[in-house]
């Protein structure tokens, strides 16, 4: 049996949340989000606590109900069904297994009350253990597994009763560092196996850039972008995806026709239809490079590196400009050529940047 | 601790077996004169029966109330419990007057039966049920056990009866344990309001003969003790795990997880 005849998937559903809102005691937690699902694609959706991705992910499996807006599935609105009749997977953030049952009678559950017969029932729940590499677990309770190996669990049974959609609510969270990367990877290995539609909700970036066809990043209960994880990195539509996602520098600059110049050196604008004037340019500190070849003369780009802090393939270097900082990452090796102390020169790759006026920053650093 | 405790009940079984005068031999007569005494037994049967209804009702009553106070209406929750411990504030004897009047009507209207005691009994057990099931949903998420029942397609009835009463048993049993205790030993309330329960039934017959009085008691104090010990052992949890381990076996791999394979394939 391969995996995708244990998941038995149906061919996935198109799941499209039209113009939702929700609200709490007058503070609005949803505010007209809209997003459409492809059939069997994972779509992640990226924000800071309170921006409402859990609030659409409860929506969309009936936890709560929505003020207004609509939740289709297929084209069959179930706005109106309670939870048990939406016909969700869905993994939780906490551990939610049943403590009183064995791995395989978690899993066994829904099947159990969707009246599918004992042996069959059985078989498929330790069909599904084996689809997340737990068959070997299956008598043993929740307080017997891991964090990993419950969550592990909680998706073969989400997936058991073969459901429309899988929800995803931060599963990983709880987990350390490790067994969140490996579970990360073994989830959208079993999601693209079985090929069902998934909504995955997450605050860390990594994740989610990791794992998902398409990322939406929210903010204050609106989408603010919805695209593939490279736009959302590259080409962030607006200031705070540019600073929520990756590592952002705020530096001081005047834009001057469609360009900003910071520190004398011109950087294009994504946007370069926008008025003259000073400005804070996000510049990701990957476009950022370090100079040091020949003797460095003084100017408004010379600083002295004041950390190198290495993070594996990849290093990140800390340059003081006297009167700001600013962070430039670059391979370990050429990182290794500039240690704390080297007098170095910025220079900045001719990618298109996003610019906040300074009505609208926080306080930059450059 | 335990002397503390057993010294009495070992006292009181010393005087109930005390023959008639101070040289006459040991004898059994005051707990045989127990089962020939039928108004004695009939108190028995009624104060078990009026233990056992007040229980369920009890659970009846508060724990889908707080359940679903907990998940739904949390902001109830001081209110529920307010109202819950409220009957350990007031006297029995106050409480009797004031239930008097609706003890009357009932009466008339609708049973005259000494069972008709349950529902003032169930006000009385509530701070004791109470307590012993808030510690139990206490000790459980029962927000996201109940969410991830209901997206796999739970009713609320099965929710309740399938995830979260098997996660409190021990909670449910410690609530019915103390309604059990609670109704057995309860007096005011029925001799106020002219019922023979088991405790009136003791005084009375106290009145004829001490020893079988205080037979009577020490027979219901072991009853305690012997249901205690029965409802801790009916509440392990653990004794499923290890059927459970025992009936069920996993089959070899068929499937290689990620960490083998990104295809899954068969082996």
């Amino acid at each position: 049996m391969t995996a995708t005849q244990a998941g038995e998937a149906r061919a996935g559903v198109e799941v499209r949340l039209e113009d939702l809102r929700r609200s709490y005691a007058g503070v609005t937690a949803l505010d007209g989000l809209s997003l459409t699902l492809a059939p069997g694609e994972l779509v992640a959706l990226l924000g800071p606590s309170g921006c409402g991705k859990t609030t659409a992910m409860r929506l969309v499996a009936g936890l709560e109900e929505a003020n207004s807006g609509r939740v289709m599935f297929g084209g069959r609105d179930v706005t109106g069904l309670p939870a048990n009749k939406r016909d969700v997977g869905m993994v939780f953030q906490a551990y939610s297994l049943f403590p009183h049952m064995a791995a395989w009678e978690n899993v066994a559950f829904g099947l159990q009350i969707r009246h599918v017969a004992t042996g069959e029932r059985k078989q498929r729940a330790l069909d599904m253990l084996e689809l997340v590499g737990l068959g070997k677990y299956a008598n043993r309770y929740p307080s017997q597994l891991s964090g990993g190996q419950q969550q592990r669990v909680a998706l073969a049974r989400a997936l058991a009763i073969r459901p429309q959609v899988l929800l995803l609510d931060e599963p990983l969270s709880a987990l350390d560092a490790k067994v969140r990367s490996r579970l990360r990877d073994e989830i959208r290995r079993v999601q693209l196996e079985v090929g069902i539609t998934t909504l995955f909700v997450t605050h860390d970036q990594e994740e989610a850039l990791a794992i998902a066809d398409r990322v939406g990043v929210m903010q204050s209960g609106r989408l603010e972008q919805l695209g593939p994880p490279t736009e959302i990195y590259s080409r962030p539509a607006t200031p705070f995806v540019a600073d929520f996602v990756g590592l952002t520098n705020r530096m001081r600059g005047d834009v001057d026709g469609g360009a900003i110049k910071i520190r004398g050196a011109s950087i294009p604008l994504v946007h370069p239809d926008v008025p003259d004037g000073p400005a804070i340019a996000l510049v990701r500190p990957e476009a950022v490079s370090l100079v040091t070849d020949g003797e460095i003369e003084e100017g408004p780009l010379v600083g002295t590196v004041i950390a190198v802090v290495f993070l594996g393939a990849v290093s990140r270097v800390t340059v003081d400009l006297g009167d700001a900082t600013v962070l430039a990452q670059m391979q370990t090796s050429a990182a290794s050529q500039t240690p704390a102390g080297t007098k170095v020169r910025l220079a900045f790759r001719n990618d298109p940047v996003l610019i906040q006026r300074e009505e609208q920053a926080a306080p930059a650093s450059a | 601790m335990g002397v503390f405790f057993l010294v009495p009940i070992a006292a009181m079984f010393e005087f109930s077996t005390r023959g008639n005068s101070v040289t006459a031999p040991r004898t059994m007569e005051a707990w045989t004169n127990i089962i020939k005494t039928p108004d004695l037994v009939d108190a028995i049967i009624a104060s078990l029966e009026l233990a056992a209804i007040t229980s369920i009702a009890m659970l009846v009553l508060l724990l889908p109330t707080m359940v679903w106070v907990r998940l739904r209406l949390p902001r109830l929750n001081r209110i529920v419990e307010f109202i819950c411990l409220l009957p350990l504030t007031i006297p029995a004897i106050a409480l009797v007057v004031g239930l008097f009047p609706i003890s009357r009507w009932m009466r008339i209207n609708i049973s005259d039966s000494i069972l008709m005691l349950s529902f003032f009994y169930l006000i009385l057990v509530m701070p004791y049920s109470y307590r012993a099931l808030d510690a139990g949903l206490a000790a459980i998420d029962i927000k996201t056990l109940s969410e991830a029942a209901r997206s796999l397609g739970a009713g609320w009835g099965t929710v309740m009866l399938r995830v979260i009463v098997p996660n409190m048993s021990s909670a449910i049993l410690n609530a019915c344990l103390l309604s059990v205790a609670v109704v057995l030993g309860e007096y005011t309330f029925a001799n106020l309001l002219t019922y023979e329960n088991l405790q009136v039934a003791i005084a009375y017959v106290g009145l004829v003969s001490a020893g079988t009085s205080i037979a009577v008691a020490v027979a219901s104090l072991l009853f305690a003790f012997v249901l205690l010990m029965v409802l801790s052992f009916v509440g392990r949890p653990r004794e499923r795990m290890a059927r459970a381990e025992e009936t069920i076996v996993a089959p070899e791999s068929r499937i290689l997880p990620l960490r083998d394979s990104y295809i899954g394939v068969q082996k």
